[in-house]
């Protein structure tokens, strides 16, 4: 794991105007929104030096890369063919508790690491027709095509800007203060865990746009068109997962159908919990409409560092988490090959650093409980921006303690 | 069962040949035929369903985590008794996929195997006389060609004229010297571009006074075909000719660079032009084109069609890239010179 060093996250209240060069916009709650603060000429700077780390990683693609998701896939298709074979023997308690692990396991790593991360085009540059972004299909109810669109497109290409990203709240949701407050919105602390619960359906229905559907702005036909897609995926998700392997456990059927069922409720809850930690914490900033109008390629760079926040952890974590952990690196380089996020964070830190901007982290947990606070306060009228992090400062380094040999005088390097 | 995977995706754990996703052979041995040219002889893990001599094979690998693709003619029987078949390759510098093949790849190497394509082939029914014009590593398809005669007995009247720039450097020069000392009915002409100079339209007189009664096959480099060409046109027998050109046209890097280039989208059937820095998405909606996009700035790859021909720029970078088979963003690749695509 990479020291990650103190997370800005913990320093509370940094929002008293003190840090460098933001000035205090009366009764402007962005006042300290780092984009307004930058020249153009340092915003399209910034945007260069995000291109050159792109660009360095990309011709650099090769061999090792090309066996690590090979390998991934490999040892998910091993682990969920040995866990459904553990099912069939679900009725021993044992096997169920092995066999629902293993498949829980299988089906995070098949969602995250895998379907995501294929599906965004991560793995297109290696020409293989079996990995690529144009032919994956993942094991959860929504379909490839429109994960792609509503993701793909339209959650990185406007993130977080207020009324675009629907992402922000998913259209259901009051996760930020600029999004107006209506009574319906009490229900949220329920619904929350409804979605938590059934994540993958609510994926699902997700690119139908129930904006434009509440609004009638939707036609009937392309709503069937979307039902119907959702409801050929969905059918064959259920018949495999609830009918055709509960049925290979004969009269223990039902064992095998709880057992797939929490596979894909544990699932469903983490990669709720991953997500909702990727833009809902009080560090990331969100956006309105005027505010990006224009925007630059640089300031697309800027604003998607700023929107997004990392989790801290170690490598299994990472690799669970599909390495949205460093969803601020995916955020800039959605296209990039996850396993590459670790090795370029320093160089995110850096010109950060060098431009007074946040690197927005933070421990799980404490990521995780910000965000139900958030979601909880927020059912509720008014509710006002969050404090947010100053700028990424490096930690010290520590001081380097060598082993000395005792009773010689001065310091000896004992293993030089 | 195995929803959104396939029962196959499975059965490749346990051997990855098993799989029937794609054609895929493996790497018997290769066996050099000069110093610059190799014969890859390859497996196929399915049934071959054959070729005609002439056509050539679309060959892949992957090098350094990347899948390639180029297209070498066929050398190999149809009907070989154990199922195997070889392509001919002669290295070019600079080059990614030959000099792999000639100096990297060794037995027991998987590759994957495309479709077999090439309308050059024999004429039918076989023509009394024939003539058959080759030049530099051209002699490949001449070469299947010459060994499907002399397969059927049919090597009656056969002239070939074949330019090389050493003896040596003449792929299958030992066993064609051996042919044409055992057929009298096979009569092979070298022209040692070193010494004689190149093969021209000019030699043809002396080389092959009744060139204008035989059947012409021809093999060689686009300058040589278009001249050839033209001399079987000016004498009004242009169908007697069939024609292949062993080099791809792919980006030729002669255009002024970064000066655009057109497209031909090949399912939605439209040509478009693009200036200088004007993507191939923006091109063909000008064009009239409904193209697929999303981001229109490279992040989403909804844009994203297979180049069957040419090569594109990426306008954020200026690099120039792109082969036979690559998926390329529309919305941030312009076209350089001229590019076929999928979409
Ligand atoms: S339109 Fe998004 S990558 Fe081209």
């Amino acid at each position: 794991m990479t020291p990650t060093g103190p997370s800005t996250a913990t320093i509370p209240g940094t929002n008293d105007g003190s840090h460098g060069g933001a000035s205090r916009r009366d009764g402007d709650p962005n006042a300290f929104n780092p984009l307004f603060r930058l020249s153009s000429e340092e915003i399209e700077e910034i945007g260069e030096r995000f291109q050159k780390i792109h660009d360095e990683v990309k011709a650099d693609l090769g061999e090792r890369d090309a066996q690590y998701i090979r390998s991934i896939i490999e040892f998910h298709r091993r682990l969920t063919a040995l866990s459904r074979i553990v099912l069939m023997a679900s009725r021993y308690p044992p096997a169920w508790l092995l066999g629902t692990a293993g498949l829980s396991t299988a089906k995070i790593l098949e969602n995250m690491e895998i379907g995501h991360n294929v599906l965004h085009g991560q793995w297109d540059w290696m020409n293989d027709p079996q990995i690529h972004s144009s032919t994956w299909d993942w094991d959860t109810a929504s379909t490839a095509a429109s994960w792609k669109h509503s993701h793909n497109y339209v959650h990185h290409t406007y993130t977080n800007i207020i009324g675009l990203d629907k992402d922000v709240g998913y259209e259901f949701m009051r996760v930020d203060p600029k999004q107006k407050w209506s009574p319906e919105f009490l229900a949220q602390p329920f619904i929350n865990v409804l979605v938590m619960l059934f994540f993958e359906w609510g994926v699902a229905i997700h690119d139908m746009d129930l904006e434009a559907i509440k609004k009638g702005k939707k036609s009937k036909k392309a709503i069937m068109a979307d039902l119907k897609g959702i409801g050929r995926k969905a059918g064959r998700q259920v018949l495999k997962d609830y009918v055709l392997f509960p049925a290979l456990s004969g009269k223990h059927w039902k064992k095998t159908l709880k057992a797939n069922f929490t596979a894909n409720i544990v699932r469903n809850i983490w990669s709720n919990a991953i997500i909702f930690c990727g833009h809902f914490p009080d560090q990331a900033y969100t956006f309105t409409e005027e505010e990006v109008a224009d925007e630059t390629r640089g300031g697309w760079y800027v604003r998607q560092l700023l929107g997004a926040a990392n989790i801290e952890g170690n490598d299994t974590f990472h690799l669970m988490s599909g390495n949205l952990s460093y969803q601020v690196e995916h955020h800039l380089f959605p296209d990039m090959p996850s396993s590459r996020y670790k090795e370029i964070a320093p160089k995110v830190k850096a010109l950060c650093e060098e431009y007074g901007l946040p690197y927005n982290t933070g421990p799980f947990w404490q990521q995780w409980l910000m965000v139900q606070r958030t979601i909880l306060r927020l059912a509720f009228p008014g509710g006002g921006e969050t404090p947010k992090p100053g700028p990424y400062v490096a930690p010290p380094e520590p001081p380097r303690q060598e082993r000395t040999v005792q009773g010689v005088e001065g310091p000896i390097k004992a293993f030089p | 069962m195995t929803t959104p995977l396939l029962p196959d995706d499975y059965f490749a754990l346990l051997d990855p040949r098993w799989s029937t996703r794609e054609a895929t052979g493996t790497v018997l041995r290769v066996k050099s035929e000069t110093d610059e040219a190799a014969t890859v002889v390859v497996r196929p893990d399915h049934p071959w369903p054959g070729h005609r001599p002439g056509q050539y094979l679309r060959i892949g690998a992957e090098i350094d985590g990347i899948r390639h693709w180029r297209a070498y003619s066929l050398t190999s029987d149809p009907d070989h008794p154990r199922g195997l078949v070889s392509v001919t390759i002669k290295t070019v510098e600079g080059g990614k996929m030959s000099p792999w093949f000639t100096e990297v790849c060794g037995p027991g190497t998987s590759v994957f195997l495309g479709n077999v394509e090439g309308e050059f082939a024999l004429p039918d029914p076989l023509p009394e006389k024939l003539l058959m014009i080759s030049a530099g590593s051209g002699i490949t398809p001449i070469w299947s060609m010459l060994r499907e005669l002399q397969r059927r007995g049919r090597l009656d009247d056969v002239v070939h004229l074949h330019g090389t720039r050493t003896a040596e450097g003449f792929i299958f020069g030992a066993p064609l010297r051996e042919l044409a000392a055992e057929n009298d009915g096979y009569k092979l002409h070298e022209q040692l571009s070193a010494d004689d100079g190149r093969l021209t339209t000019e030699n043809l007189d002396d080389l092959c006074p009744d060139w204008r009664e035989r059947s012409a096959c021809l093999s060689g480099p686009r300058e040589m075909i278009d001249a050839f060409t033209e001399h079987w046109e000016a004498e009004g027998i242009a169908d007697q000719l069939q024609t292949e050109r062993f080099q791809p046209v792919i980006g030729t890097g002669d255009a002024e660079v970064g000066s655009g280039g057109t497209v031909s989208f090949v399912v939605t059937d439209k040509e478009a032009t693009c200036e200088q820095g004007i993507s191939i998405l923006v091109g063909g909606e000008e064009a009239g084109a409904t193209l697929p996009y999303g981001c229109r700035m490279g992040i989403c790859h909804t844009c994203v069609g297979v180049l069957r021909e040419g090569q594109v720029r990426d306008l954020r970078s200026g690099e120039v890239h792109g082969e036979q088979g690559e998926t390329v963003r529309t919305c941030v690749n312009a076209p350089e010179g001229h590019v076929v695509i999928e979409l």
